[in-house]
């Protein structure tokens, strides 16, 4: 990693009079772009040559950690292993460079693929249709909520604007239903983890006119199965409203179950979790949205034509290489790398709910925290060893919450090695405290100041340039 | 076992003994029976990855490549090799967003260089992460200035907007409880007659203008942003990023939130995305807007460090009270539109916009001398334009499909041509010989 050498932005590298790029020579004449159209102002983009360029780049990279750096047991946003071969598909210029307004004869193969991925995902779901407009997980959350909405209005029912989520839900779920103009109504969860029927009960005989849908999560965000999802379900129909399943966490239900056999009517899907098309640093993902038969004229119009593509390829390219065989395999073995990991650590962290978890689970934090190390400092540490930190502090429900998810691409020469790294941090936290309070040590930079950054907001060069005069 | 799992026998023995389960299937005992899934997916038998080739390439051959003249806001730019091969880093490509800032500055770093970049194609103060494609960003722009304004839901949009794009807004208005009001089109541009006498209606919240419009004509917005603020309403334009380049901004023209889609950055068509939508505004507008903001710091030894902040906005935070529900950027792409920009720099767009402004008004010129093409409106064009044609349009739009030539998009009573850097002449004189048939 290369921070001190590396560590210009683009523009302190520029010099003006070089450049890095070649078009071809302008063979039309003289047009002349009138200066009435034209900005007064010059952007100062910066002026490099090719290599500066390249170079510039690939040193940021190596301040970066890719799941093909090291083990990233990010919970609850399954990083799991991204086949090169996906890429290589996602690049054929057969498909990349096709307008999306071409007519239909002329992307005969591009439409196959869409089929083919829809067909996939309604067996792997038992749902009957997918839109594939939503570009994200969030994208697709407020996709499905737009379909049961315009269902409701469809039926004349417009009082039904209330969503139920549980209160260990991802921080998408009630922002989504906001933007689509729909009320939350937080259900509470048991000490067990899993949905409080009776707290659902209360909710449906208070609301029940008023429930459009409920939003549920599955496995739930501490990876418990939400084991009364067949009565929920009844409550909620018999009220009028629908069920919604939130696919974030799909993946170890790949073999085990489907959403569309526990009575869900509508459900998102992460391609870039479960079906291994990759982050990007935070995107481009997708989210296309299954309904049961009778919905799919509901769905809405939150995109203008279908979804990311290439997104779609890849989905496509990991479903055809697992085929119906393999595919049954993720689910388990997700499911035994979590499971191992809990087992193997859960004498030195605090686990509060015991037990058989799918994907993840959530540690409280350290179970001897006499010594005051939290979770935010063992994260951290993590990052000394070569390790991504898991998800902390979140799910809300617990102070301290460690959020593991190791995906089934992970050895078990992976697991056992991260187990004791983490049975070490804990060690170092009664031997050595301030070591894991101060760290990381070994990361290109150390813990950085978020309120400096939020108090005097800098987001651009030319404020950084301004800050300094 | 297969090759993306590496468990051996052994293995999984010792870890189900770790676990307490004598077999896989007892770690979903909790299950309810009668709601696992017991049978077989109806999906194809495990391919090779030679297998997996050959249908992506019989697939693949089954589109048909054509020379594009197509545009309506997805247009067949130029893409540098450098791109796509640093973009394959894996470093950026299996990572996921930047909460453990001490092992993300790779990502940090490129975002607060690509809103650095932003704010100034735009000429606007702050830029966020970016958001999904320019459509859902003008969504947004419009969700925000509703939430920025007091007691107002009324949204003004030109009717030059592209149609695409309008269905996008539609729908969220719809939802959200926005009232949208759509402008007449007066010869092809939106009259700022209709704006003000609109405005004078109260409770607007925003106008929403289109740069280039819709039929590719470059507006004149001259006295826009007065009326907007005059009336307490943002002033929203939705711009193709990279005739930025050249045309004048919208922090020229005193918009309050600029918007758009980089794909016009080098980004391949590929069917409708991925793309990249990006999102500036006024400072005064920082903590009104939605999705990822980085911003610098210092670490605890003293250096530049990078960080995703004011996340107070959030909706990790904030839940239903957030300023939006988007959770991540579109991160990848806007490391393609940062790269595209550091090599071309100001003067290699200018470059590439000029060559698109001749291209176009070249083709524009040849198909008039035709005698069967008209322009639509006698308005100043940059590198698309609207041309009605006076033969059987669906018929010539099939006949130059068929020699491999993607015709522009079919309107009304004619074509919406644009022609890009891509274009070259031959390419050019070969769709006018066969118009002109």
């Amino acid at each position: 990693m290369n921070n001190r050498l590396y560590g210009n932005l683009i523009f302190e590298l520029s010099k003006e009079g070089r450049k890095g790029y070649s078009l071809p020579r302008n063979y039309f004449g003289d047009y002349e772009i009138p200066s009435s159209m034209c900005r007064a102002k010059e952007a100062a983009l910066p002026a490099c040559d090719e290599l500066t360029v390249v170079r510039h780049y690939t040193n940021l990279s190596t301040n970066n950690f890719g799941v093909d750096t090291g083990f990233y047991p990010l919970g609850s946003c399954t990083m799991k292993y991204n086949p090169k071969l996906n890429e290589e598909m996602a690049a054929m210029p057969q498909f990349q460079n096709l307008h999306p307004l071409q007519p239909e004869e002329t992307v005969m193969g591009a439409k196959a693929l869409v089929l083919f991925l829809e067909k996939a995902l309604c067996a792997l779901t038992g749902l009957a249709h997918f839109t594939f407009k939503p570009y994200a997980g969030a994208h697709g959350e407020l996709t499905g909520l737009m379909t049961i909405d315009n269902y409701h209005r469809s039926r004349g029912d417009m009082a039904r604007k209330k969503v139920i989520v549980p209160d260990s839900a991802h921080g998408t779920n009630p922002a989504s239903a906001a933007v689509c103009g729909l009320e939350i109504l937080e259900v509470k969860s048991t000490a067990d983890g899993l949905v409080d029927l009776e707290d659902l009960e209360r909710l449906v005989a208070q609301e029940g006119p008023n429930i459009a849908a409920m939003m549920m999560t599955n496995p739930n965000t501490l990876g418990l199965f939400e084991t009364s999802i067949p009565e929920i379900a009844k409550l909620i129909h018999d009220c009028g409203g629908l069920m919604y399943y939130d696919g974030a966490n799909l993946n170890p239900m790949l073999g085990v179950c489907r959403p569309g056999d526990m009575g869900f009517d509508v459900m998102h899907i992460n391609l870039h979790k479960t079906f291994s098309t990759p982050h990007g640093g935070g995107g481009p993902g997708a989210g296309p949205v299954g309904v049961r038969e009778g919905l799919q004229d509901f769905f809405p119009n939150v995109s203008p034509y279908q979804g990311n593509f290439a997104v779609m390829m890849r989905a496509c390219a990991y479903i055809l290489s697992l085929g119906g065989e393999q595919i049954k395999n993720v689910g388990p073995l997700a499911t035994l790398n979590a499971n191992y990991i809990k087992e193997s650590l859960k004498d030195v962290y605090e686990l509060p709910i015991d037990g058989l978890c799918c994907h993840e689970f959530v540690f409280d934090g350290l179970k001897d925290k006499s010594t005051g190390v939290t979770t935010m400092d063992v994260a951290k540490r993590l990052l000394d060893y070569g390790y991504h930190a898991p998800t902390i502090y979140f799910p809300l429900l617990f102070h301290e919450s460690l959020m593991i998810e190791p995906t089934e691409n992970e050895s078990k020469e992976t697991l056992d090695a991260f187990i004791a790294v983490m049975r070490q941090i804990a060690e170092e936290a009664k031997t050595n405290p301030d070591e894991v309070k101060s760290a990381p040590h070994n990361t290109p930079i150390g813990r950085v100041d978020d309120v400096l950054a939020a108090k005097h907001p800098i987001v651009t060069y030319q404020q950084m340039l301004n800050d300094q005069d | 076992m297969y090759k993306y799992f590496p468990h051996t026998e052994d293995d999984l023995q010792a870890m189900m003994e770790k676990v307490g389960v004598k077999n896989l299937d007892e770690l979903y005992a909790q299950i309810p029976e009668h709601i696992r899934f017991k049978g077989d997916y109806e999906l194809p038998r495990a391919a090779s990855e030679l297998e997996v080739r050959q249908v992506f390439e019989e697939l693949g051959n089954k589109n048909k490549q054509l020379t594009c003249y197509a545009g309506m806001g997805v247009y067949d730019h130029y893409t540098p090799s450098v791109i796509p091969n640093l973009l394959q880093r894996s470093e950026f490509l299996t990572s996921y967003t930047p909460y453990q800032a001490e092992i993300s500055q790779g990502t940090l770093h490129y975002i607060f260089e690509y809103q650095s970049m932003m704010t100034q194609l735009t000429g606007m103060d702050i830029s966020n992460a970016s958001m999904y494609d320019g459509t859902t960003a003008c969504a947004e722009a419009m969700m925000m200035a509703v939430a920025a304004g007091k007691k107002v839901n009324k949204v003004l949009v030109t009717g030059c907007m592209n149609p695409l794009t309008y269905e996008v807004l539609k729908t969220y208005a719809l939802h959200r409880n926005i009232e949208i009001e759509v402008l007449p089109i007066r010869d092809g541009i939106t009259s700022l007659d209709d704006v003000k006498a609109a405005l004078a209606q109260g409770g607007v919240a925003g106008v929403i203008v289109q740069q280039p419009n819709v039929y590719g004509i470059v507006e004149d917005f001259t006295g826009f942003a007065e009326a907007c603020h005059e009336q307490k309403a943002l002033f929203i334009m939705d711009s193709v990023a990279a005739d930025l380049a050249v045309l004048k901004t919208p922090g020229e023209w005193g918009a309050d939130i600029a918007v758009g889609d980089g794909q016009s950055l080098g980004i391949p068509m590929q069917f409708g995305g991925p793309y990249v939508g990006y999102m500036c505004c006024t400072e005064k507008l920082i903590r009104k807007m939605p999705g990822r903001i980085v911003g610098m710091t210092q670490d605890n030894r003293g250096q530049r460090a990078f960080v995703l902040t004011l996340q107070a906005r959030e909706q990790h935070i904030r839940r239903q009270k957030a300023t939006s529900n988007i959770c991540s950027n579109q991160s990848l792409m806007a490391l393609w539109v940062t790269v595209y920009l550091s090599l071309m720099g100001k003067e290699g767009l200018k470059e590439a916009a000029q060559l698109s402004y001749a291209g176009a008004h070249y083709l524009c010129d040849e198909l008039l001398k035709t005698g069967h093409f008209t322009l639509a409106f006698d308005k100043p064009f940059f590198n698309e334009f609207y041309v009605k044609y006076d033969g059987d349009a669906n018929a010539l739009y099939n006949r130059m499909i068929d020699v491999g030539i993607m015709g522009g998009v079919r309107l009304e009573e004619g074509f919406l041509f644009a022609v890009t850097e891509k274009r070259t002449k031959k390419e050019i004189d070969n769709l006018v010989k066969i118009a002109a048939l």
